[in-house]
């Protein structure tokens, strides 16, 4: 092999390299192409994607189920309408949403906890509760929650006596979950607002239980 | 006798630890706002879409994927365009030629200026 071979090899390498680094890499083109045939064929409008990913980054969060959690301790008549029928409870507040599908509320006593795992892939109360962490996605949850739920509670520092049933609720496409997690002692005379700033993401999934009455 | 720990895979989060980003890129947010907005639209089911991306985590749960936040968003977009493939929404050879499009505007537009498809088209 002569050194000019070489040399021709490394700067083909080269313009290769400089070629391709123009490129977005190949998950982000093929987004791309999708993207620009829906908005051609007119099933999608570029604005609505733009509005939906703005949305999701700022403003759609679990901060909506806290308020819906919090209005249900304050509000017996909320809390009766949020078990009796979820989805329409929460239209009180705006946060429907398509992709949320029915929802149902479970509540935590002391007898029982509840957590929700979506085993087939990743169905998530979207509108109320924002984007799903991404433990909630991953393979290692959605297999080990129903398998060794307590274990997998504890690794979350959930501490659950024996007395403590747990009950695992697997997600679908049609039905999500919120778990309605217990008031704390300490919060006598708090207003919805001091309610629902102490009401985390995981405690309305169950990975977390007890919330804390001062931070 | 020396106690058995062995490691977690979850933990408590950190209330102090700073806020991350909601996306790690920018595609994957653009996939779920496509695949959201054709649920929410009527394109497709909710149903047809959890069983076609949960047919996806599987093929990644069997070949021993890494279990990433990136593995999960790349079985969406796979998810994505197999069920606009299947319902004749977005057929396969359609996306093809155009993510091919899309590519040669890319290498023909020079850096810096807007990347316009018909750069592309051939």
């Amino acid at each position: 092999m002569t050194s000019g071979t070489s040399f021709d090899r490394d700067k083909l390498a080269k313009i290769h390299d400089h070629l391709h680094s123009h490129l977005p890499p190949e998950p982000a083109l093929r987004v791309k192409a999708l993207e620009s045939l829906l908005v051609e064929r007119g099933l999608v409008a570029s604005e609505t994607l733009d509005a939906w990913v703005d949305a999701y980054s700022e403003d759609i969060g679990p901060k909506r189920g806290a308020q819906v959690v919090a209005r249900a301790w304050l509000d017996v008549d909320f809390k009766a309408r949020l078990m009796d029928d979820a989805a329409k409870a929460i239209t009180e507040f705006g946060f429907e949403g398509k992709a949320t599908g029915d929802l149902k509320a479970v509540e935590n006593t002391d007898s029982q906890h509840n957590v929700v795992v979506c085993t087939l892939c990743s169905c998530y109360p979207f509108s109320l509760l924002g984007l799903s962490p991404a433990w909630y996605k991953a393979s290692a949850y959605r297999a080990r929650v129903v398998r060794e739920p307590r274990k997998v509670l504890e690794e979350f520092g959930v501490e659950l006596g024996e007395d403590t049933a747990v009950r695992v609720w697997d997600s679908t496409a049609e039905l999500r979950y919120l778990v309605v997690p217990q008031r704390p002692a300490g919060t006598e005379g708090w207003t919805q607002e001091q309610l629902a700033a102490i009401v985390t993401r995981n405690s309305m999934i169950g990975t977390d239980r007890v919330l804390k009455a001062g931070s | 006798m020396s106690a058995c720990n062995p490691p977690r895979e979850f933990g408590p989060e950190d209330d102090l630890a700073p806020n991350a980003p909601k996306f790690g890129e920018a595609w994957h947010a653009q996939v779920l706002a496509m695949a959201d907005t054709l649920v929410t639209t009527g394109q497709i089911s909710a149903s047809d879409w959890a069983e076609t991306l949960g047919a996806e985590r599987r093929v990644d749960e069997i070949n021993n994927a890494p279990d990433t936040e990136e593995t999960y968003y790349a079985a969406a977009l796979r998810a994505l365009e197999r069920l606009l493939d299947i319902t004749a929404i977005v057929p396969k050879p359609d996306l093809n030629d155009r993510r091919d499009t899309w590519a040669r505007a890319y290498l023909a537009t020079p850096h810096g200026q807007p990347v316009e498809l018909t750069a592309g088209k051939s």
